[in-house]
């Protein structure tokens, strides 16, 4: 009911505050359903009609007590009902005006009171209590909300455990199952209702133009808009009232009467409150009835229109059937011809501008719209094919416009002044797949050029002709571009693609073959793709797979290649079993019974398998049919396949193995199949691609240690490194460096590759890259600068200076890479010197403020080594403004790796004294402190260190101790990390110096943990420990002999 | 897909090896008709030139079997030396059969005719009776094509295709090789024997190729156009007609368009089923 009421009803207002209801067809039938409804309750569910609602419903009624009777305690000015609650309330309430009712029982009873008044009394109490349901129910129903109402309803309910939980469950039901029934109600009323349209209007309007002026014949003396101005989508309504679906206003001067000022509106047409007096604006309020269209409504205002309206209809029927029509005789009438002509002239005009509007006027055409003018509608049907498919198309979409019509009048108003907007723009609006580009037909009005005629006789003798014919049709087709664009869509608009997958259902395999021919040349389109899928063509295609005709075998699988480029053609190609079939056809290689002589339109097994694997290769790009793939045992086939010297059966292979290395499953099976040793050979190959491909499986696989070892052990690095040097096919080289930055992983390839003088080469693709080559050549560098020796190369061939260059950029990944080299080459003194004259490190500090975590935390490692071998460190980190606050304030970070790397960076921070006291004020304490109870002992690892160094200030120890941050770090002892036992024993060393800390610290048993790490081989460790047990001991010296002194 | 689905020959549905009533359906056309005739033929008697040798030997007059009802049995008539003769001189000159398929073919060759030859009385399988096994075993449907076919196998031109023509049509018909084929095609398709396919030609073949359009003014005019889109193609060196080469040329770029006006060779469908039944093991067949 909420539903209904919030979306249907036609609020005056635009449907806040206290608005009221229009008195509309609609609304009215909405009322007339609930009164029944609630007339009703009382007898259908007794039960459920005692239910005490959560809230009264209040409003203010007509109702007078003394038509109250039998069952009520009326007095003059109140009326109580007899029938109570538990604690005695009255259900029912009247306080003239007012009237509270909590049942109902009490509802019903109401309504066969107020007899006549049912209608004012239901509309008054919807008006005063806009949403029902959550007064009836309570809160927690809120059906304001638009989706699932039902479940959420149901759900709180069963969660419930009020024991009136069945009875409430139950009239939610009800009103639920009310709602709905408003709402399917409403829809038949709403497609029963006029529903205008601007196309319309416009040419109502026009027409009554060209019959109006001066003199005693015309049927108006003049008929204007208010507004030159025209939106795109043929209102002239300031869009504001376009939402309330009015779409123009017209003064009309009848012969006989005042101009009358008249809004037109998608619900009909009405009399408004005229031009204000500033001559600028309409008072929009309604004045007087609806009338369904602009000629009705002028015929009841003005008999004068009526009488000449009635002479003119002879004009108006020859209109009429001139249209419906073109071949007839030219109208006797001079004006009526010159009419006709403009008509249709501007028919077409609008028609280019906004096909939408013909798909609308065929909804309306069902409505009778106006004066029975089916001049669009007949217009279009005269003309071709091609227009045909157009409309169809268009319709399809106005079947979606029609079903959002239950969403509410308004709403659809908008949406479909949306939808116009989209189809001016061009663009389709089902784009169900980011990558599905977006559909667009041909122009109706284009200049369509030669080939498209052609084409269109070609697929008419594909219709209707025998074999012969139809071979010869698709031969010629052949002939024409087909990797044009226009010749594609040529062929689908059509309607090529319906025969052409029709033809590979036929038993006719020269026409199959004829038929794939094309298919496969042009579903190298994306729209074709889609279209061929939406046509069911790939399970046909599929089922071809399994022919004994080795030819179309290979036809279809490439064209399954070319046509599952999305993840629905993936989908369906899954579904129908065409993985198994596809695998199946790589089996074909390694048969060696081939006749010699091939015969008629028959292929080599080698090819089928090429085709196969082409199949496959698009395939791989879907997760689940990877899993299919393998489990049709495709593996083994692609590894055997892999084997062959042909390149072009390579390609498809090892890309498919490329794609499927995203799989654990697949990298493993990689690696214990000898498939390396593959990839590594065809490495050295001469094609560019299958270069690539190799590289890029490599890239997958790299993750692995021991793929990287195999790599070497096989060779591959040489070759990678020469590759370095072809940098013209940019492809190829984001898949070298990406295999390389993988491969360099393994510390003995990355001595290799210094070998190859790698390094060098790495520098020097550092500028004009693209950014997936610089992700892999940093990342790579990254790798390499983990070795000092190489981070001395890297400044020797001045790589710094392009590193730091990249600090700016955007890509997120790029600038992980980045800072991580940054960072390891700050490590060497003289590479930093070379940073901090190039503003590094405050290009670092800024990216603590870029958005992604993994960039943040990689920025504050990198600072760490900066803060560590800048000269003058602290004066550096004072200069930044802001700096010191805005990594303090990382502390609030929820990312682990973000606080550890932030810790990192304040224990070299604090370092310098003014910066710890500066980072102090900004409450690096209490922040600390609360990171404190955490489990990663990376985290745990350099808070203690960060606290450790924090101690060193003011009274931070205390505060530390304030903020309960000693308890947790006596666990840490508990760690199985050394580096965490290291650390927090020299925090722990640190805070001993405080009193308080010391019996925090003994209390939770920390002296038998340290004591335990006084007999570590490592000596900072031991020092700490024993430094802080010595101080907990001094303290219970103290103690003791305060007590006996 | 809609209107599609009605192309007028889809014989999507049917079953494979259907009954050539079945098949017959495919082209509403004149020569279905005829080819309906045949077929019905199968149960009634058919003009038999050597009707009265048939009866002197006393064997009733019998249609020509479809060899893939069932095993051939034993050549009427023929002694086993014979028959080892004939075979071997018949695979000397044949290319594309071993000795036992031309063993197999010749049987089903006097199987077919109902007899051997006897008293220098020229026996054969005439016109109809050939047509008749293109129809029913080749499901080839055109009139037309089917007498060029029949022409075509009947190289010493006396009206029936002897056992040695039988052989030899059957070899390239079923094996030949793609040169073979459009020698043999083009020959098919050159109605008149000029050497050239010319436009008259081409429309005659075509002829009954599109469904008729009632709407059409002209309704020669599709296939009027049809004949102009064919030359478009194939014809290299526009001089209106095809020549061999141009022929040549066109086949050698486009395998599908060989048979371009009208199926002259057998679908590989039924060419595979045609050689699965006559090329049986010979075990089988060897004790009847």
């Amino acid at each position: 009911m909420g539903l209904a009421l919030a979306k249907l009803a036609q609020w005056t207002a635009a449907g806040h505050g206290a608005g009221t209801l229009e008195i509309t067809p609609l609304n009215e039938a909405i009322l007339k359903e609930i009164i029944t409804f609630v007339e009703s309750f009382i007898y259908k569910y007794p039960q459920e009609a005692k239910f005490v609602f959560v809230e009264p419903l209040e409003w203010n009624t007509s109702l007078a007590p003394s038509e109250f009777e039998s069952g009520y305690v009326v007095s003059e000015t109140t009326v109580k009902s007899e029938e109570v609650d538990k604690n005695g309330q009255p259900l029912l309430f009247l306080s003239v005006p007012q009237i509270k009712i909590r049942s109902f029982g009490q509802l019903s009873r109401l309504l066969f009171i107020a007899k006549t008044a049912k209608l004012k009394e239901a509309q008054a109490c919807v008006e005063a209590n806009r949403d029902p349901i959550v007064k009836i129910l309570g809160s927690d129903y809120n059906t304001m909300k638009e989706d699932s109402i039902a479940l959420n309803i149901l759900d709180k309910i069963t969660r419930d455990d009020d024991p009136e939980r069945e009875i409430k469950k139950k009239i939610a039901m009800l009103l639920k199952q009310l709602d709905q029934h408003l709402l399917n109600h409403s829809l038949k009323h709403i497609s029963l209702e006029i529903s205008l349209n601007p196309m319309t209007v416009k040419k109502d309007i026009e027409l009554l133009k060209r019959f109006s002026g001066k003199g005693d014949q015309t049927v108006l003396e003049s008929i204007e808009y208010t507004s030159d101005y025209e939106f795109s989508n043929g209102c002239r309504a300031p869009p504001w009232r376009q939402i309330h679906g009015e779409m123009c206003y017209v003064l009309v001067k009848p012969h006989d009467g005042e101009t009358l000022c008249v809004t037109c509106s998608a619900g009909g047409v009405f009399l408004n409150g005229g031009k204000t007096d500033d001559e600028e604006d309409i008072n929009y309020e309604r004045k007087g009835s609806i009338y369904k269209d602009l000629v009705t409504f002028l015929r009841e205002k003005s008999p004068q229109f009526l009488e000449n309206m009635s002479k003119q209809g002879i004009s108006f029927n020859e209109e009429q059937q001139k249209e419906k029509d073109p071949l007839s005789e030219a109208p006797k009438k001079d004006e009526a011809a010159a009419f006709h002509k403009d008509i249709s002239g501007s028919d077409k005009r609008s028609l280019e501008k906004n096909q939408i509007n013909f798909g609308r006027n065929q909804m309306t055409k069902r409505l009778e719209p106006s004066l029975n003018w089916k001049t669009t509608v007949n217009y279009k049907q005269s003309k071709g094919s091609v227009k045909e498919i157009q409309e169809d198309k268009h319709t399809g979409k106005l079947e979606k416009t029609r079903l959002s019509v239950s969403l509410g009048r308004a709403q659809l108003r908008r949406k479909s002044a949306e939808k116009i907007e989209e189809i001016i723009s061009d663009s389709s609006s089902e784009s169900e797949e980011d990558e599905e580009p977006p559909d667009h037909r041909q122009e109706a009005n284009a200049d369509l050029p030669s080939e498209y005629w052609q084409i269109q006789k070609l697929v008419k003798y594909l219709k209707g002709g025998n074999q012969t014919a139809t071979v010869i049709a698709l031969c010629s087709m052949r002939d024409f571009n087909l990797a044009q664009e226009t010749c594609q869509l040529a062929i689908r608009d059509v309607g090529g693609l319906e025969v052409l997958i029709n033809l590979l259902e036929t038993d006719e395999v020269k026409c199959k073959i004829g038929s794939l021919k094309i298919l496969k040349e042009i579903s190298h389109n994306p729209q074709i793709r889609r279209n061929i899928v939406d046509l069911g063509g790939l399970p046909i295609m599929v089922n071809i797979l399994d022919s004994p005709h080795k030819s179309l075998k290979c036809l279809a699988a490439e064209t399954i290649a070319n046509v599952a480029k999305f993840t629905r053609a993936r989908r369906v190609v899954r579904q129908y079993g065409g993985i198994t079939k596809l695998v199946a056809l790589l089996d074909c290689a390694h048969d060696s019974t081939e006749p010699a002589q091939l015969s008629l339109y028959e292929a080599r097994d080698v090819e089928v398998a090429r085709c196969g694997a082409l199949a496959l290769w698009s395939c791989s790009k879907s997760h689940a049919n990877k899993e299919a793939m393998r489990k049709a045992g495709g593996f083994p086939l692609l590894a055997q396949l892999l084997k062959t010297p042909h390149e072009n059966m390579l390609i498809p292979v090892v890309g498919t193995l490329q794609e499927c290395a995203s799989e654990e499953n697949y990298r493993a099976a990689i690696k214990a199949g000898r498939i390396i040793e593959s990839l590594v050979k065809n490495l050295s190959s001469q094609n560019e691609q299958l270069q690539e491909h190799c590289a890029m499986a490599i890239y997958q696989c790299a993750e692995d240690e021991e793929t990287r070892d195999l790599v070497r052990l096989h060779g591959g690095l040489k070759p990678l490194a020469s590759l370095l040097n072809k940098t013209d096919n940019k492809e190829r080289l984001a898949a070298v460096t990406g295999a390389i930055w993988k491969c360099s992983i393994s510390k003995e390839n990355v001595t290799k590759f210094r070998e190859y003088k790698a390094i060098e080469t790495l520098v020097g693709l550092l500028t004009d890259q693209p950014e997936e080559v610089l992700v892999n050549v940093v990342g790579a560098l990254g790798e390499c600068c983990q070795e000092l020796e190489n981070r001395v190369i890297i400044r020797k061939c001045g790589g710094i200076q392009p590193l730091v260059n990249l600090l700016v950029g955007i890509n997120q990944a790029l600038l992980v890479n980045v800072t991580k080299v940054v960072g390891a080459c700050a490590v060497e003194p003289e590479s930093m010197m070379i940073i901090d004259r190039l503003d590094g490190v405050r290009l670092l500090w800024s990216l603590l403020k870029n958005p992604h975590p993994d960039v943040k935390a990689s920025a504050a490692w990198a600072l760490c080594p900066c803060i560590e071998n800048a000269k003058d460190a602290g004066e550096m980190v004072r200069s930044f403004v802001g700096g010191l606050e805005l990594i303090v304030n990382l502390l609030k970070s929820d990312n682990k790796e973000v606080l550890a790397s932030v810790c990192a960076a304040i224990t070299n921070i604090a370092k310098d004294r003014e910066n710890l006291a500066v980072i102090t004020d900004h409450g690096v304490v209490p922040l600390l402190s609360k990171l404190a109870n955490t489990n990663n002992n990376k985290l745990r690892h350099h808070l203690a260190e960060a606290i450790s160094r924090c101690c060193m200030w003011g009274r931070n120890r205390v505060a530390f101790g304030e903020h309960k941050a000693v308890a947790p770090l006596v666990r840490y002892l508990k760690s199985s990390d050394t580096n965490v036992h290291r650390a927090t024993a020299q925090a722990l060393y640190q805070l001993s110096e405080d009193a308080d800390n010391c019996i925090t610290m003994h209390e939770n048993g920390a002296v038998k943990l340290l004591l335990d790490m006084v007999g570590s081989p490592d000596q900072d460790l031991q020092e700490a420990a024993a430094g802080c047990i010595s101080n907990i001991r001094r303290l219970a010296l103290a103690t003791e002999k305060a007590r006996y002194t | 897909m809609g209107g599609a689905r009605l192309l007028p020959w889809s014989r999507r549905g049917q079953p494979g090896s259907q009954s050539a009533a079945g098949r017959a359906v495919v082209m509403a056309t004149p020569s279905v008709r005829a080819a309906h005739a045949l077929v019905d033929g199968d149960l009634t008697p058919l003009p038999q030139p050597q009707g009265s040798r048939a009866s002197r030997e006393g064997l009733g007059s019998r249609a020509p079997r479809d060899p893939r009802r069932g095993p051939i049995p034993w050549a009427p008539g023929m002694n086993r030396k014979k028959l080892q003769k004939l075979t071997d001189t018949l695979t000397k000159n044949c290319k594309h059969f071993n000795k036992f398929e031309v063993n197999c073919l010749i049987r089903l060759f006097y199987n077919l005719v109902g007899g051997v030859e006897r008293q220098g009385l020229i026996i054969g399988l005439d016109r109809n009776a050939f047509r008749n096994i293109l129809h029913v075993t080749f499901g080839m449907t055109d009139d037309m094509i089917m007498d060029r076919v029949f022409r075509a196998f009947d190289k010493d031109n006396d009206g029936c295709v002897n056992v040695s023509e039988w052989v030899h049509g059957l070899s390239l018909f079923l094996r030949g090789s793609l040169e073979e084929k459009m020698k043999y095609c083009f020959e098919v398709f050159d109605l008149n024997g000029d050497g050239f396919i010319s436009k008259e030609e081409m429309f005659h073949m075509l002829k009954n190729s599109l469904l008729k359009q009632p709407t059409e003014e002209d309704p020669d005019e599709g296939i009027k156009d049809l004949v102009e889109i064919t030359l478009k193609k194939m014809d290299h060196d526009h001089d209106g007609k095809l020549s061999f080469a141009d022929y040549e040329l066109a086949v050698r770029k486009e395998t599908l368009l060989l048979e371009a006006f009208g199926p002259c060779l057998p679908d590989p469908k039924s060419q595979m089923e045609f050689e699965a039944q006559v090329f049986k093991d010979p075990n089988e067949f060897n004790d009847m």
